[in-house]
């Protein structure tokens, strides 16, 4: 990832955008927060958030004309919300003397402002913050301006002396009674002062503002982003440029700060334009869903010239959707997991992956995504944190900075499945052709051996042509832990397996697999079982063996954009009389059950609550189609029934309850290979080697479950011991105690004699070597 | 699942002696690092306990591959 791809992918997660009365508002009061504090009746958090931006507050706040109300959200399901009611609650409840202004390092420029007016007085403020020396003329015999005619019912004295006396602690000084005009041109203002800010409020008074360009109408040609006028050092704003009829006090406060900047600039000599877009009002691209949320009114006040009660605020702020975006994050846990959402995550991916000394913190997060894809469903910018991820992981991969102990147990899985015990392809037994051939996919075969046997003689008998048969690791597990070229190398095999038998059609159980199919081996037909199934019919009295009941159909996350698919395992189920119940997230939005991209191995903590949280939407029976999703959700504890065994082991007496550990996962593919040799092929695999016999009573074999430790490893480390002498007594208990490192892992088994084998009392394991 | 194992009740089944503490070499990802452990005097075979073993070596494992 490049810092390019890094920016891209930032730019699609809109979070950190702001809520759409922040973006409205012209100066950008963070109304949000605001009404997150006033929610909790924290007033004087409330007011900091309001006093950030608000150069006045004790005036903006009794007289906003509230432009943000406009692009309020709740806009859309009730009332806009009543902003500055609320922030009025917070200056009158939250009142805390103003804050000391420390002015910056006095600079040697003086400025003059013309108009003591909101828009003036903003200006002065700002710049003499900024350590210029300001002047301010003012024709009348005080400040305010405008504001000076609002009734004081409205606007109190009090409250504007109260801002106003923020200018005793700063370099400005006041000339009242001087109307710039015939006596003090503006032109000779502009030659004595390094600058100037013309805000003499609505008029445009000719002869104050005498010299300057006008525009087609007349008025004074003013830049709208810079307030630059004709002459390079006047600047001109507030209700001066916007007429009598639209006295907007936060559009002239607005425009006070607009003119500090451009003054500050021009007299830093920076660019006046650069980076000035998002200063004024805009829209945001913030995305919120309103779905759900309920219409509701303004709350009114009782006392409507007072304003809101502290109660009243409450309830008003209650009302704020708090816009934000968080779509993904709401839905994945694993997203969620972390505290904050992908804008923020894409950054720690990339500085994990740029780091070249230290920790790499986000090695985790990386590679504990599902990769399912949901995000990007939810996302209103199809921004993948999947894909992200699959990405990093292959860079890891390619620089040797993957941990080696994340996907080790998972790709030696693979291995397995990849190869003799349970690889095989064949034609129809009888056929010289297939024309179709079954690929059930290694982890249902070692879940549902059984019906995986059914459900090909059932093929076989159903479909004209032949039907060949496949088993095999399709290769997720080295695409998901991000070894590209195990992952190339596997599906190449494929490839080969299925041109050698003439280039079949092939239907897979899997959902994964078909997945992996459809993205990689773009020439070969694929077509899920599900689909097929609906289309050829059901065995005869197909089951039965399962009493018919409502089921919660989870979708696998590897198809999510098989509409087909989801279309018939419902048509399926409704076939064996079952009723459907619809989970929250499905189909196109389904989520992970918590074993996609080896989520299960990088972090097993997340992994449950992902499972947990799936398994906890609906109180149904569960039904997957894809074994490994039933086994997550069995582990929670969730009866969940298997397509598979609902349709071709029904009679085998399934509760949905079953678990099976990871020894006879392996055991179940290599036996159903043995006997679909035997029984269909009439050919003796030789049988695995009897070796030594270990007796594992079902609490260590829970144990080693945890510990991914399995009985033929348990079994070799205590051949191992047998044979060399190489172990260590236990003078106490009598118990054995040996290890054996056959490739990374060092196991360590604590075992004794019993009768003709060896009962096991405890196996761990670590990666670390012993060197000497 | 068995209690967890006295160090000192351990012998070396082939050698016949008592383990006792000795430098051992331990290494990871290129990482090498002395630490004492029971060990058979004789030939050396090292015992590496299940609290070790699932506790600081794990955390030593994790930090050296997220390095």
């Amino acid at each position: 990832m490049d810092q390019k791809t890094l920016r891209e992918h930032e730019a699609k997660c809109i979070q950190e955008n702001p809520p759409g009365c922040t973006a409205g508002c012209p100066v950008h009061v963070d109304a949000r927060a605001l009404a997150a504090a006033a929610r909790k009746g924290d007033w004087a958090a409330g007011l900091a958030a309001f006093r950030k931006t608000v150069p006045f507050p004790e005036i903006i706040g009794r007289i906003c004309d509230q432009p943000c109300r406009q692009s309020c959200k709740r806009g859309e399901v009730g009332d806009p919300i009543m902003i500055n009611a609320l922030e009025k609650a917070c200056l009158v409840n939250g009142g805390a003397p103003l804050p000391r202004s420390a002015p910056l390092p006095p600079k040697a420029a003086r400025v003059a402002v013309v108009g003591a007016g909101l828009s003036g007085l903003t200006a002065a403020l700002e710049l003499a913050r900024k350590g210029y020396l300001v002047v301010v003329f003012e024709a009348a015999d005080r400040s305010g301006g405008g504001i000076l005619a609002i009734p004081e019912s409205k606007l109190p004295r009090k409250a504007i002396d109260d801002d106003l006396a923020v200018f005793g602690q700063l370099p400005v000084e006041f000339r009242y009674g001087a109307a710039v005009g015939e006596s003090l041109s503006l032109a000779a203002l502009a030659d004595e002062f390094a600058a100037v800010y013309l805000a003499t409020g609505p008029g445009d008074d000719a002869s104050s503002a005498a010299g300057l360009g006008r525009d087609a109408a007349g008025s004074i040609a003013i830049d709208p982003a810079t307030l630059a006028t004709s002459h390079p050092k006047i600047f001109a704003g507030g209700s001066l440029r916007r007429g009598r009829g639209d006295r907007s006090p936060i559009a002239a406060v607005a425009d006070g700060k607009a003119a500090a900047i451009s003054i500050d600039r021009l007299l830093q000599g920076a660019s006046l334009t650069a980076g000035r877009e998002k200063e004024g009002p805009h829209a945001t691209a913030l995305y919120t869903n309103i779905a759900g949320a309920l219409q509701l009114p303004a709350v009114p006040a009782a006392d409507e010239a007072g304003g809101y009660s502290k109660d009243e605020a409450v309830q008003e702020a209650g009302r704020c959707l708090q816009c934000e975006c968080r779509e993904c994050v709401k839905a994945c846990e694993y997203l969620a997991h972390y505290g904050s959402y992908p804008r923020r995550y894409v950054r720690e991916v990339y500085n994990n992956l740029s780091i070249v000394m230290g920790i790499h913190h986000a090695n985790k997060m990386i590679d504990t995504c599902s990769l399912c894809g949901q995000c990007a469903q939810l996302c209103p910018n199809g921004l993948d944190m999947g894909e992200i991820c699959r990405e990093a992981r292959r860079m890891m991969v390619e620089r040797g900075k993957m941990p080696p102990s994340v996907h080790d147990f998972a790709l030696r899985d693979m291995k397995f499945s990849a190869g003799d015990p349970f690889a095989l392809s064949r034609h129809q037994p009888g056929h010289e052709t297939s024309k179709w051939v079954f690929y059930p996919g290694c982890q249902q075969a070692a879940s549902s051996p059984h019906a995986i046997r059914k459900a090909y003689e059932f093929l076989c008998t159903k479909l004209d042509g032949g039907v060949g048969l496949m088993l095999g690791c399709c290769g997720a597990p080295a695409n998901w832990a991000g070894q590209e070229r195990l992952f190339r190398e596997t599906v190449q095999e494929t490839e080969k397996n299925w041109r050698a038998l003439g280039s079949p059609t092939i239907i897979t159980a899997c959902p994964t697999c078909f997945s992996m199919f459809h993205h990689n081996l773009p020439a070969a037909p694929i077509e899920p079982l599900w689909t097929l199934l609906d289309r050829i019919g059901l065995p005869a009295r197909t089951g039965a063996g399962i009493k018919a009941r409502p089921l919660a159909v989870h979708d696998s996350c590897t198809t999510r954009h098989e509409t087909a698919l989801h279309h018939s395992v419902r048509s399926l189920l409704g076939k064996l009389g079952h009723e459907i119940a619809e989970l929250p997230h499905n189909r196109e939005t389904t989520v992970c059950c918590g074993y996609g991209g080896l989520m299960i191995f990088a972090d097993r903590e997340v992994a449950r609550k992902v499972a947990a949280r799936r398994t906890g939407e609906s109180a149904a029976d569960y039904l997957t189609y894809c074994a490994m999703c039933r086994d997550n959700f069995v582990r929670q504890g969730k009866r969940t029934f298997y397509l598979l065994d609902l349709l071709f082991a029904a009679d085998a007496g399934i509760t949905g309850l079953e678990t099976i550990d990871y020894s006879q996962r392996r055991e179940n593919r290599s036996r159903l290979k043995r006997e679909l040799l035997r029984d269909l092929w009439g050919e003796n695999m030789a049988e695995p080697q009897a070796g030594i016999k270990v007796i594992i009573p079902d609490d260590i074999r829970q144990l080693m479950e945890e510990r991914m430790i399995l009985a033929a490893d348990v079994a070799t480390v205590v051949a191992h011991a047998e044979s060399t002498g190489d172990k260590l007594q236990d003078t106490a208990g009598g118990h054995y105690l040996a290890s054996h490192r056959p490739a990374s892992v060092t196991y360590w088994v604590e075992y004794s004699p019993a009768g003709d084998g060896f009962l096991i009392h405890n196996a761990y394991s670590h990666r670390i070597e012993i060197l000497y | 699942m068995s209690e967890q194992i006295s160090q000192q009740n351990l012998v070396c089944v082939k050698c016949r002696v008592p383990l006792t503490l000795g430098q051992v070499t331990l290494s990871y990802m290129g990482s090498n690092f002395p630490v004492e452990l029971y060990k058979c005097p004789r030939c050396g075979l090292v015992f590496i306990p299940e609290a070790l073993a699932t506790g600081k070596m794990q955390q030593v494992e994790t930090a050296l591959e997220d390095k």
